[in-house]
């Protein structure tokens, strides 16, 4: 049952002057390229870490692989795009989407995504191996099914345990080089896992509006507003620990360990700031969302930066 | 340029797209198996 009561039922909007014939950019859209950079760059990060604990892989083999796991995300984001195309037409934020505008029809969308996702995994299981493209046919079934289909609309701890599905190109990217994916992944895993609360929580907090129109069940429409905060402040200081474990695991050196630190200490102020901003808060909300993408950026950045230094000295 | 020729040129150029997607997956399964048989042959029998 896709339509919970009091819901709204899908809108088509339309308002194009152009002839409603789809584009390449338009099939493009679809697979959500700027989720998908974040995805290729901590693959990438995995990868290289991989290679500094002592993996070896021919370049052109791991960059076939880099792009056959950004194809496997861009496939989640066309997949999600015809599944929520209904909650896409009614939220500001994803209206302009392609499904919605009406240029490219729910049922291409699906049959682009399906195709990609067989694609990317025959694709990753060539240039890698079965372990790896099992993982990427796994993130995207999850992302898909358990987290689109199942989990989006019927739970405010939606994205706490659909967060898996972003969480896991690290592991994916570790295992394309390795053929396992050893604790040290995991670790990259638990960083995106715990950040995915806070940093979606966050952005519902000043786009509550949306959230309550497409009757998604996040967190400030369920909880309430001041229940978010609190469980975004305990999510950012778990985040914050988190942070740190690589350089305790031996995986990353002190440069890593004080990048961390700080950001993680940024990334808790802010949180509190939220937590403390009453009723005034959608300003704090907005300032959180956007250091948050910050942090995850600078995070993985400094892992690879301290792994590519290590492997040219 | 009327609604048709639109619809003919962004209908084209999707088809080119497709054509260029389809040409540069057999070129990178191509280019992995000259690769993977590559490091086949360096690791030795």
């Amino acid at each position: 049952m896709r339509h919970k009561p009091g819901m709204r039922q899908p809108v088509a909007i339309s308002s194009m002057s152009a002839p409603d014939v789809a584009g390449p950019q338009d099939y493009f859209d679809l697979l959500k390229p700027r989720v998908m950079s974040l995805v290729v760059f901590t693959a990438a990060v995995g990868m290289v870490a991989a290679v500094a604990d002592g993996a070896r892989v021919p370049f052109g083999l791991a960059l076939a692989s880099l792009f056959a796991i950004a194809v496997g995300a861009g496939a989640s984001g066309a997949l999600n795009m015809w599944w929520d195309a209904d909650i896409d037409s009614v939220m500001a934020r994803t209206v302009g989407r392609p499904v919605p505008r009406g240029v490219v029809p729910r049922a291409e969308a699906a049959a682009f995504g399906g195709f990609l996702s067989a694609l990317s995994v025959a694709l990753l299981a060539l240039s890698s191996n079965y372990v790896a493209a099992a993982l990427l046919a796994f993130t995207i079934f999850f992302y898909l099914v358990i987290y689109s289909m199942w989990l989006k609309r019927s739970t405010p701890q939606n994205i706490v345990i659909g967060g898996a599905a972003g969480a896991l190109p690290p592991v994916v990217a570790w295992a394309a080089v390795t053929g396992t994916a050893p604790v040290e992944a995991w670790i990259l895993f638990a960083i995106i896992f715990l950040w995915t609360p806070p940093h979606f929580w966050a952005l519902a907090l000043y786009r509550d509006g949306d959230y309550a129109r497409a009757g998604v069940p996040m967190m400030p429409n369920v909880a309430g507003r001041a229940a978010t905060k609190r469980q975004i402040f305990a999510y950012s200081v778990v985040l914050a620990v988190a942070g740190l474990a690589p350089y305790f695991v031996g995986m990353a050196g002190p440069f890593y360990l004080a990048v961390a630190a700080a950001l993680g200490g940024v990334f808790v102020y802010l949180a509190f700031k939220t937590l403390r901003s009453g009723d005034e808060d959608k300003a704090s909300a907005k300032q959180l969302f956007a250091f948050s993408i910050i942090h995850l950026f600078a995070i993985f950045a400094a892992v690879l930066i301290e792994d590519l230094v290590a492997l040219h000295v | 340029m009327s609604d048709d020729e639109l619809a003919r040129k962004q209908r084209r150029r999707r088809n080119i797209a497709i054509g260029l997607g389809v040409a540069g997956f057999v070129l990178i399964v191509y280019l992995v198996t000259i690769l993977r048989m590559q490091a086949n042959l360096a690791a030795g029998p």
